[in-house]
């Protein structure tokens, strides 16, 4: 025990005469982050450019496992504060910020001219007013079809501008006949639906409908609500069996094994979907069809986002590298390895990379707004209250009453009236 | 005269004092260690719990390290007893508790099977063993895909025979009676085990003059051979006992709790509420601690009873 508190101290005491040594010679930003592989070597690559334009600043990154950091974040952040850490926009840091362990970085914003090139996202990293996430990628969701399908069930291709939602369901009268699911998802994870839930709410309703469902301002039980409900009463029954108890993936298969016509997702799915064998020539995307017209167009896009902590120990580097972050030029190198979505609207997106050519036209004339996604909108314990509603109602649709019911006691309690 | 009838009363009480201290330290000394741990790592986080059962505190602490919880008193219970989903999560939990128990009866039976010299039937117990042996997330991961849907063999098993198959880990009727099957699996190898261990000791001269009066079948069994493995009965009652109600790793594997919640436990929900990506509620997680502690404190209680009771009989 004695030992190894000893050689503890002393491995302490070498870390900070390794550091003390650096720092001699450059300025450190340490910054903790939860990438997989090939984000990993993105944000290195993005480190490289920046200490290249910066050789006085040492940017170092803490790779944490993606699900591991959900439980880190909160003990690093008081224990020992990095200065920079990776989390999401919208309600998921809300708890952060509020604990004060986020720091307003309301000055990068207006010193770097972001409102006006992270325009799309200043609404998701904003709270009272001051800005406390520096947003650097996101991607589209939408529905992703197999052409192959398609010619199996001898379905018309969805034309440019995809099709109304009266032939999408008629669509799916056909692959049902054919004995494809029309719709795949794999609920177990629960998020998956809600991406469904959502975009039948945001085609329904609208964004602010959306917003104010998330927020618990609005009723269960009320009309708006409930048309929401029959439309997804309609899309149920061509909806994947059985998909409460697969992951994400196992829907993909079903999806890349043609058994399959259409899948809600996000646009990550796609390198799933390409590494199951589809290419560009059998895989299409197109936007979820209108339901009520006239309602402004909205998409999904949940943004991923770098924050400075309030312990941070070199804040003003620190803010220099969220500036570069921020900017066009390494929004559209880190996005293109990546294969995401530069929230900067001046950065560019690979031209020959037809999802992401997609994702972006779609996004850029979204007039409706862009929405995070059901679970970073919502409050986290709502979120989860109201992603069981969902997967509930795609099994067993007779019990809406119950659910809705359900639901509106949760939101009574949760937002006291 | 005088002084040495002094020394000699007042003597003996100096030894009688110093040996009482021995007698009453000296245990004590030898306790302290596993007392020290039990308070530090048993007692401690019990009173830590109760206390945190009061707070509303979402687990963080602010930059100053201060905690940041707000004081709701019998708040967190009075929301339990109105949350549907702890309502599940109990009733699952009591679902667990009584077929659980099954373990017992077919533990025995494959023992007594078991129980007899055969050529390799010590490879044949320890195959019987083996589930137990490997670990309960590998448990989990079997009946997952045992169950799952399209390629699984239950699956293809009940489609062959009724034409349409039945995914078990989707249907929330039927989730936790599949989770509790695969637990079954690896209780009644424990089971077996501690019932063949007590068959060793059941006393052949008994069985014999049973057999002399004609006893033989289930009545051999019951009024022979059970009496005598009353100890292993008891262990194997306590083992499952405290294994139903603290199921939480097949659940966490197998399902999450889904579908929508309909496979929960109380261990698994207090977890979800605690530390589950959209829980972080450490005051509600702690009263579930609770309430799953005070239920197993019944049981417990009534074990540490019965075994005071056998001591003091002896």
């Amino acid at each position: 025990m004695v030992r190894y508190a000893k050689g503890a101290a002393a491995m302490t005491a070498a870390l900070l005469l390794s550091t003390a040594a650096v720092a001699q010679e450059k300025r450190v930003v340490t910054w903790n982050a939860d990438y997989d592989p090939i984000p990993l070597a993105a944000a290195e690559a993005l480190i490289a450019d920046f200490e290249a334009a910066n050789p006085e600043i040492d940017v170092q990154l803490t790779n944490f496992d993606h699900e591991a950091y959900k439980n880190a974040i909160r003990n690093f952040l008081t224990a020992d504060p990095p200065d920079l850490a990776n989390w999401y926009a919208a309600n998921r840091m809300r708890p952060f910020v509020e604990a004060g362990l986020f720091a307003d970085i309301s000055d990068v914003w207006a010193n770097n001219g972001l409102n006006e090139s992270l325009a799309s996202s200043v609404l998701s990293s904003t709270i009272d007013g001051k800005q406390y996430a520096v947003p650097y990628t996101y991607y589209q969701w939408g529905i992703y079809y197999n052409r192959d399908a398609y010619k199996a069930a001898g379905v018309d291709l969805p034309g440019e501008g995809g099709v109304t939602w009266e032939q999408f369901l008629a669509n799916c009268e056909k692959f049902k006949a054919a004995e494809i699911d029309c719709v795949t998802t794999g609920s177990s994870a629960l998020w998956p639906v809600a991406g469904i839930f959502d975009y039948l709410s945001l085609r329904t309703n609208g964004y602010q409908f959306h917003s104010d469902l998330a927020a618990g301002k609005i009723s269960w039980t009320s009309p708006e609500t409930r048309a929401v409900f029959a439309e997804f009463a309609k899309l149920q029954p061509y909806v994947t069996a059985n998909h409460a108890a697969i992951d994400w993936q196992d829907a993909a298969a079903i999806f890349v094994q043609n058994k399959a016509a259409h899948y809600v997702m996000g646009n990550f799915a796609v390198g799933v979907f390409k590494e199951g064998g589809m290419t560009n020539d059998n895989l299409g995307f197109m936007v979820f069809p209108e339901i009520t017209a006239g309602v402004a167009r909205a998409e999904e896009a949940p943004t991923d986002t770098i924050h400075l902590t309030s312990g941070a120990k070199n804040p003003d580097d620190a803010k220099a590298f969220l500036a570069y972050v921020a900017s066009a030029e390494a929004q559209s190198k880190w996005n293109a390895a990546v294969g995401q979505l530069p929230t900067n609207k001046d950065a560019t997106v690979d031209p020959a990379d037809p999802f992401l050519t997609a994702g972006f036209q779609a996004l850029s004339t979204a007039t409706g707004g862009i929405a995070q996604f059901w679970d970073r909108d919502a409050d986290a314990e709502y979120a989860k209250a109201g992603m069981e509603g969902f997967q509930q109602f795609l099994v067993q649709p007779d019990q809406l009453e119950a659910i809705l019911e359900r639901l509106e006691q949760t939101r009574l309690r949760l937002y006291p009236q | 005269m005088a002084q040495a009838a002094q020394m000699a009363s007042s003597a003996p009480d100096v030894r009688s004092g110093r040996r009482w201290n021995q007698r009453t330290v000296a245990p004590w000394l030898f306790l302290a260690p596993g007392l020290f741990m039990f308070t530090v790592y048993v007692l401690w986080p019990i009173v830590q719990s109760i206390t945190l059962s009061f707070y509303d505190w979402n687990g963080l602490y602010n930059r100053d390290g201060e905690f940041t919880g707000t004081f709701v008193g019998l708040g967190n219970y009075a929301e339990l007893m109105r949350d549907p989903a702890f309502d599940t999560s109990l009733w699952n939990n009591l679902k667990w508790l009584v077929l659980y128990l099954l373990a017992l009866p077919i533990g025995l039976f494959i023992a007594i099977f078991l129980n007899q010299t055969v050529t390799g039937i010590r490879l044949y117990k320890s195959l019987f063993f083996f589930p137990f042996v490997i670990s309960q997330v590998v448990v989990g991961l079997i009946f997952a895909w045992f169950y799952a849907p399209n390629f699984g063999l239950f699956y293809l098993l009940t489609e062959a025979i009724t034409g349409k198959g039945t995914a078990i880990l989707a249907d929330p009727d039927l989730v936790t009676y599949g989770i509790i099957v695969a637990g079954l699996w690896p209780q009644i190898a424990y089971v077996m085990i501690l019932y063949l261990t007590g068959l060793n000791n059941v006393a052949p001269d008994q069985i014999e003059a049973a057999r002399l009066d004609g006893a033989k079948g289930w009545r051999m069994l019951w009024y022979v051979v059970l009496p005598q493995l009353r100890p292993a009965t008891f262990i194997a009652v306590i083992v499952t006992v405290i294994g139903a109600l603290r199921s939480f790793d097949l659940v966490s594997i197998m399902t999450t709790g889904g579908p929508f919640g309909s496979s929960r436990v109380l261990s698994y929900y207090m977890f979800e509420m605690a530390l589950g990506e959209f829980g972080f509620r450490m005051g509600y997680g702690a009263a579930i601690a609770v309430v799953l502690f005070a239920i197993m404190m019944v049981f417990i209680s009534g074990f540490i009873w019965k075994m005071w009771r056998d001591e003091k009989e002896r």
